[in-house]
C-alpha cells in the first residue's frame, strides 16, 4: 500500500478493496470492533488487527470466536452507547443471519463492510451475492460498490447515514469478493483529520451504559406493541432516502466524487440498458464505450441503493428505453428470474410505457464474465427492441448446458 | 388497559423500555390462590422469608419485614415454609376464603 | 460480607410483577447475586424463562440496564457491552465503576450457547456468568437439554414404554468451565444464600471472567410443589447432587459439607419428572444416579482437600 500526497485534503493511494475498507474503519476508528475471519474478507480483519496492534487506532478489537458472537458483540457494543463495526462475507453473514435482525430491529447503527461471496453449498470462496441479497429484507440499509474507491466512499457515508437521528438503521456495503477485494486499485483517500470531521461524533439516544437512566434493551415484544415496532423502522428506511442523497451532496463537496442512488452511464439518449450492480458495472462501461463507438445506442444503470429501493428514482431512470436487461449475480430459486430484476420489474409497474424487461442470471461461485457475455447482452436487447418480444424472460449466462 | 394504546410515533424506537421497574404496576397478585398470611408478634426479623421471595413481595420498613406486597405476591407459599419452625410467622390460607369473609 | 438486613435496605434491581411461575427459582438466584455487588451492575440475559418473564413490552422488572438479544448469544452480547465500557472508560466518557452479569438458563449455556460462552470467558472479559441451572428447556415446555440428568422425564425424553427418559447423563458445566482457567469457577445453590452472595462478591470483585453455575428447581418442570423450591435446592445439596464449592485460580475449594450426606431418593421422589424411576424395573436407573454421585462426591472432596 502506497500512498502519495494530493490536493483537497486527498491522498493518492493504491490499495485493494480489503485495504481500503480496513483503512477507512482505522479512520473512523470506531469504540469497538468485533469480527471473525472468513475468505476473502480476512484481509480486513487482519489490517485493522495490525492497525491496533501498532497503536494506529484506539480501538478496543474483539477477537470473537464467530460471526454469530461478532454481530452479538456489535450489537452489545451499539447498545452500550459507542460507534461498533465488523465485517463480513458470505456463510458469515449467514451464521450472523439472526443477529442481523436484531441490529436493525433495535435500531443500532452499525456500520458492516461485507465482501459478496458465493453461499455454501456447495462451498465456494468466490463471487456472487447471494449473501446480501438474502439479507435484503433484514432492515439494513444495502450500499453496493463498484470499485475499492467506492467501497472506501461508501464506508464514510455509510457512518453518517446509519447515525442519522431520523434514520438510526445498521448499513451495509458491500463489494465483490476477490474481484474488488484483492484487486490492486488506485484511489483517493481523505486525510484522517477529514473523515474525522465529516462523520462527527457519535451520540447515542438510549444508550445501556447510562446507569443512571437505566434502559431495558430487547425484550418480549407481543401482537400488542411488535408491529408498531416494525412500522417505526419502515419510516427510518423511508427518511434513509433523502438522507442518504443529502449525504452524497455532503461527501462530493468534500472530495469531488459523486453518489446517488444509482449511477447511470450513458442512459440518457440510449435505446437499450443493462442494470448490473459492483464490479461488474466496471465492465459493462467497457462494453458501453466500445458498442458507442460503433453508434449503438446502449447504456448502463449501476444500482448504489438497493434497501431502502428508491422504486420511482430507478423507474424514471429507466422508463425511456425500449429493452432493458438485469444481470443478477444471484438466484432467488423462484424460476421468476434473480433479486434485482423482480424488484425492478415491480417498480416499472405503474409506468404507462414500460421497456421490456430481460433477465439475466450469471457469475455464481465466481463464474468469470466476459465482455463478448455482454456484448451478447446488448445483442439480444437489440432484438428484443426490434421484435417487441422476450423470448426469454430469464436467461442463464455461463453456464455449461 | 382499558385506554388507546400508543401508535407507533409515540414510542421509543427499537422497543427499548425507558422506564425502570415498570412491571410494579402489573399485578400478579390475582395469580393467588393461596395467600400468605404474616404475624408481625411471631416474627424474629430473620429475613429468610425475603431472600427467599422470588416476587420481591415481602414488604420492608427501613430493612424489617412489615407484611406481604399481595399486589405482587403469587401466593408460592416459600415464605411459609422457610419461616423457621421458632417463629411460624408465616401462614397460608385459601386465597377464596379470605374472599368470601370480605364480601 | 453484608448480612440480610443491610441488603435488604438496598433498592431492588429486580422488582415484583414480573411473570415467571410462582414459586420460581431463577428470581431466587438474581437477588442473591445482584446483592454480591453494591456497584452499579448492567444485566444481560438469554432468551429463556427469566428474560422473557422479567421484560414483557412495555413493562420491565429491572432497575437496573439490561439486554437480551438472543438465546445462544447472551455472552457474547455482553462481552461488547462490556468492551464498549472499556473504550469508554479509557476515553473518560463514564465514571462509574460498572459491573457486568449474564444470567443464562441450561439452554443457553449448556447447549446452544455454549460456544459463545466459551468464548467469551477464553477471551476474558470483565464479567460474571451466571448460569439459572432448572435442567431442561423450561421455557418452551420442559424439552431436555445436556444438563437434563440421567433419568429424568421430558417432553422430548419422556418415559415411554420402551425408554424409561433420559438416557445420557448430565453435562458437568462448571468443570468445563474450570478447564477455561478463568479466575474464578462456583457452584451455588439458592438454599444457601449467604454462600450464594459470598461467592457472587467474589465474582464480581474479579480481574477477569467469573462462572456461576446456579441450581434453580423448577416448579412447573420438575414438577414440584411451588413452596418446595428452597427446600428442593437445599436436598440438592445435602444429597450432594449440587456440591458447593468454587475454584479460584485453580484451587478448588469445598464451601460446604453436609453434616449427614442424604440419599439422593430423598430428592428424586419429590420429584415429578423421577416418578417412573421408583417403578421396580427401574431400579437400576436410581442405582446408577447415585452411584454417580458418589464418585463425583469422591472426586470432589479429592480435588478440595477434604477427604
Amino acid at each position: 500500500m502506497a500512498i502519495a500526497d494530493n490536493l483537497r485534503g486527498q491522498k493518492r493511494a493504491a490499495m485493494t478493496g480489503n485495504e481500503a475498507v480496513a483503512y477507512g474503519m482505522k479512520q473512523i476508528e470506531p469504540d469497538v470492533v468485533a469480527a471473525y475471519p472468513i475468505t476473502p474478507q480476512t484481509d480486513i480483519v487482519e489490517k485493522f488487527s495490525s492497525y491496533v496492534a501498532d497503536g494506529e487506532v484506539d480501538t478496543e478489537f474483539v477477537t470473537v470466536e464467530s460471526e454469530h458472537s461478532a454481530m452479538s458483540a456489535t450489537v452489545g457494543a451499539a447498545a452500550a452507547g459507542v460507534r461498533a463495526m465488523t465485517a463480513t462475507s458470505s456463510n458469515g453473514l449467514a451464521f450472523m443471519w439472526e443477529v442481523v435482525y436484531i441490529a436493525s430491529g433495535s435500531r443500532l447503527p452499525i456500520v458492516m463492510p461485507v465482501v459478496n461471496r458465493a453461499l455454501s453449498g456447495p462451498i465456494n470462496i468466490h463471487c456472487d451475492h447471494s449473501d446480501t441479497m438474502g439479507t435484503r429484507d433484514s432492515g439494513w440499509i444495502q450500499l453496493y460498490s463498484e470499485s475499492a474507491q467506492e467501497a472506501y466512499d461508501n464506508l464514510i457515508q455509510a457512518v453518517r447515514i446509519a447515525e442519522h437521528p431520523d434514520v438510526r438503521l445498521p448499513v451495509m456495503v458491500m463489494q465483490d469478493g476477490f474481484i474488488t477485494s484483492h484487486g490492486m486499485e488506485n484511489l483517493n483517500v481523505l486525510e484522517d483529520d477529514l473523515v474525522k470531521k465529516f462523520i462527527g461524533t457519535f451520540k447515542s439516544e438510549n444508550p445501556l451504559l447510562q446507569v443512571n437512566k437505566p434502559t431495558t434493551f430487547g425484550p418480549l415484544d407481543l401482537q400488542d406493541f411488535y408491529f408498531e415496532h416494525k412500522r417505526q423502522q419502515v419510516e427510518g428506511m423511508e427518511h434513509a432516502k433523502k438522507v442518504i442523497v443529502d449525504i452524497a451532496k455532503e461527501y462530493e463537496e468534500l472530495t469531488g466524487r459523486q453518489y446517488s442512488y444509482f449511477e447511470s452511464y450513458r442512459l440518457d439518449d440510449a435505446e437499450v440498458a443493462i442494470v448490473v450492480l459492483s464490479s461488474t458495472a466496471g465492465t459493462t462501461k467497457v462494453v458501453v464505450d466500445e458498442l458507442r463507438e460503433q453508434g449503438l445506442k446502449v447504456g448502463l444503470l449501476k444500482p448504489r441503493v438497493l434497501r431502502p429501493f428508491p422504486a420511482e428514482e430507478y423507474a424514471d431512470a429507466l422508463k425511456h428505453l425500449k429493452a432493458v436487461a438485469v444481470m443478477d449475480r444471484s438466484e432467488t430459486f423462484s424460476t421468476n428470474g434473480g433479486p434485482v430484476f423482480s424488484e425492478l420489474r415491480s417498480a416499472m409497474f405503474e409506468l404507462e410505457e414500460r421497456p421490456l424487461m430481460t433477465n439475466y442470471i450469471f457469475g455464481l461461485g465466481g463464474r468469470d464474465i466476459w465482455t463478448k457475455d455482454i456484448k451478447g447482452v446488448y445483442e439480444d436487447l437489440f432484438e428484443i427492441a426490434k421484435t417487441g418480444q422476450v423470448k426469454n424472460k430469464v436467461n442463464y449466462l455461463g453456464v455449461r448446458d | 388497559m382499558s385506554k388507546q394504546k400508543p401508535g407507533w410515533r409515540d414510542i421509543p424506537e427499537g422497543g427499548l423500555i425507558i422506564n425502570p421497574g415498570s412491571a410494579e404496576e402489573y399485578k400478579t397478585g390475582d395469580w393467588r390462590n393461596k395467600r400468605p398470611v404474616f404475624d408481625a408478634d411471631k416474627c424474629i426479623q430473620c429475613m429468610l422469608c425475603w431472600i427467599y421471595c422470588p416476587d420481591n413481595a415481602i414488604n420492608l420498613d427501613e430493612g424489617k419485614v412489615i407484611g406481604i406486597d399481595y399486589d405482587h405476591c403469587k401466593g408460592c407459599g416459600i415464605c411459609v415454609v422457610e419461616c423457621p419452625d421458632r417463629a411460624a410467622a408465616l401462614s397460608l390460607e385459601d386465597e377464596h376464603k379470605k374472599n368470601e369473609e370480605t364480601e | 460480607m453484608a448480612n440480610l438486613k443491610e441488603m435488604a435496605t438496598r433498592e431492588s434491581r429486580l422488582t415484583g410483577g414480573h411473570r415467571l411461575c410462582s414459586g420460581c427459582g431463577a428470581p431466587v438466584v438474581v437477588k442473591q447475586i445482584l446483592a454480591g455487588t453494591k456497584k452499579p451492575v448492567v444485566v444481560g440475559a438469554a432468551t429463556g424463562c427469566l428474560e422473557v418473564g422479567t421484560t414483557i413490552y412495555p413493562y420491565t422488572a429491572w432497575k437496573t440496564p439490561f439486554i437480551h438479544s438472543a438465546f445462544e448469544n447472551s455472552a457474547a452480547t455482553m462481552s461488547g457491552v462490556e468492551t464498549a465500557y472499556r473504550a469508554m472508560k479509557k476515553k473518560g466518557a463514564i465514571e462509574e465503576d460498572v459491573k457486568f452479569v449474564v444470567f443464562a438458563g441450561d439452554g443457553g449455556s449448556y447447549d446452544i450457547g455454549f460456544q459463545s460462552l466459551s468464548g467469551a470467558m477464553e477471551r476474558g472479559h470483565n464479567l460474571v456468568y451466571v448460569v439459572y441451572d432448572n435442567e431442561a428447556y423450561m421455557n418452551t415446555g420442559v424439552q431436555r437439554s445436556s444438563s437434563t440428568p440421567l433419568g429424568a422425564a421430558t417432553t422430548t425424553s419422556p418415559a415411554g414404554k420402551k425408554m424409561a427418559a433420559k438416557s445420557r447423563p448430565k453435562k458437568d458445566l462448571t468443570s468445563i468451565m474450570v478447564a477455561h482457567n478463568i479466575p474464578y469457577v462456583a457452584q451455588v445453590s439458592p438454599s444457601h444464600w449467604s454462600d450464594t452472595v459470598r461467592k457472587a462478591e467474589k465474582a464480581f470483585e474479579q480481574d477477569g471472567p467469573a462462572f456461576i453455575n446456579a441450581m434453580s428447581p423448577c416448579p412447573l418442570g420438575w414438577p414440584h410443589e411451588a413452596d418446595q423450591t428452597i427446600e428442593l435446592a437445599k436436598l440438592a445439596v445435602d444429597t450432594c447432587y449440587w456440591p458447593l464449592f468454587e475454584v479460584e485460580n485453580g484451587e478448588w475449594r469445598l464451601t460446604y459439607k453436609p453434616k449427614k450426606k442424604r440419599p439422593l431418593t430423598d430428592w428424586l421422589e419429590l420429584q415429578g419428572r423421577f416418578k417412573h424411576l421408583f417403578k421396580p424395573e427401574n431400579k437400576h436407573i436410581i442405582d446408577q444416579l447415585q452411584a454417580s454421585v458418589d464418585q463425583k462426591w469422591e472426586a470432589l472432596l479429592d480435588k478440595t482437600g477434604r477427604k
